[in-house]
């Protein structure tokens, strides 16, 4: 028990790196963890199928694990149930707003993460990464991404 | 388990038309669009990897997602003929991709009630950004479709192009049937996602009996050995090359 909080603890410091404020628990692709006399498997879901972030957070896992002394240390991968945005923490959320990054939202419409005017327009359903729509703010006249809901 | 050729038909699916989706990266109307189609082929390259991956694994032969990928030859691709033909201009690559698009929808969401607990999360993915990707390529039927002359003339060229490819999307064979997925029956949702935006777009809908065929069975248009050796060049001139 005491192991398994430790091992939580020591993947907080994992991040998704193409947005480094969230941890990949804040994003919902950490799905479990279990570690069995000194043996950790640790369960991610893949965001978009493309994501070129997961073989990078897998890397990144294994690394923090093994310099913290766990040297057998396992990374599955699951698909199923898919990953929503749903899974994703209200402190995530926040974090990506002052970051800078519009949360997402299935509730239209999107805010401002700048300065919270909802009168804001989808400039490309595509966006920096495969995660994000580009967005723009009609109030104070800034880009943003906005976190695509799905 | 699915059966190894099944999970190879939809990857191949996947990653020919992501490979073509790449060819077009930098020459879009604008930034934007080469955002959207550079970001739309990592969608399917992305999910050809996880399908390729499976069925290496299913074939428990040492293949790895990249040999699957690189190393197997023109004959044995069993990718529909409609995502191996080059486009013309963008009118032609949208018409392709919505069509797709529109295909993909039925087919992942008949997929993702698969009794193959690995294959359904992989479709259930799929097919969000199958939806996604609509969405994008419908506005743009729509937009040029219902746009200038010019832009409605080249957009009914595209898809006046590429019809003729579509009937095979819905042919049923034993592979199919094995997997519990009948395509012919997701023609008539198919036919009504086309026929709504066409008609929004103020495009006829092609009326052209020939139908091609073959590509489930490896037998391709012209165009697909051209892409693979192009796809393929790194891994043939480097074996075992990672990246």
């Amino acid at each position: 028990m005491v192991m398994t909080i430790s091992v939580e603890e020591l993947l907080a410091e994992v991040v998704d790196p193409e947005i480094p404020v969230l941890t990949i628990a804040d994003l919902g692709v950490l799905r479990d963890v279990a570690v069995d006399d000194g043996a950790v498997t640790v369960t991610i879901t893949p965001t978009y199928s493309g994501c070129p972030a997961l073989g990078v957070i897998e890397e990144d896992i294994v690394s923090v694990l093994t310099g913290a002394g766990f040297d057998r240390v396992t990374v599955n991968t699951v698909y199923s149930p898919a990953w929503t945005t749903d899974w994703m923490t209200e402190s995530a959320r926040q974090k990506l707003n002052e970051y800078g990054i519009a949360p997402p939202t299935a509730n239209e419409p999107v805010l401002c993460p700048q300065c919270s005017a909802g009168d804001t327009t989808v400039v490309s359903l595509f966006g920096s990464t495969a995660c994000k729509a580009l967005m723009v703010c009609g109030e104070c006249g800034e880009p943003f991404d906005h976190f695509k809901a799905i | 388990m699915p059966e190894l050729a099944y999970l190879l038909r939809l990857a191949d699916d996947n990653v020919v038309i992501g490979q073509r989706l790449g060819e077009y990266i930098s020459r879009a109307p604008d930034l934007e669009e080469d955002l959207a189609v550079a970001n739309i082929a990592l969608d399917h390259i992305g999910v050809a990897q996880h399908l390729y991956t499976y069925a290496g694994e299913l074939e428990d032969a040492g293949r790895s997602e990249d040999d699957l990928a690189l190393g197997r030859t023109e004959r044995e691709f069993t990718n529909a003929l409609l995502v191996e033909q080059p486009h013309d201009g963008f009118g032609e690559l949208i018409a392709r991709q919505f069509l797709f698009d529109a295909y993909q929808m039925e087919l992942w969401d008949a997929v993702s009630r698969s009794s193959d607990e690995r294959l359904a999360g992989i479709a259930a993915k799929a097919l969000k950004e199958a939806r996604y990707h609509l969405r994008h390529t419908s506005g743009w039927v729509i937009r040029l479709g219902d746009g200038t002359e010019e832009s409605h003339r080249r957009m009914q060229a595209g898809i006046d192009a590429m019809w003729r490819f579509t009937g095979e999307l819905f042919e049923t064979d034993d592979l199919d049937l094995a997997a519990g997925v009948d395509p012919a029956s997701l023609r008539p949702a198919w036919d009504s996602t086309v026929d709504e935006v066409l008609a929004e777009a103020t495009l006829a809908r092609p009326d052209d009996p020939y139908q091609a065929t073959g590509g489930r069975r490896g037998v391709h248009s012209e165009h697909l050995g051209h892409l693979l050796a192009e796809m393929q060049s790194m891994h043939r001139t480097y074996p075992d090359l990672e990246w």
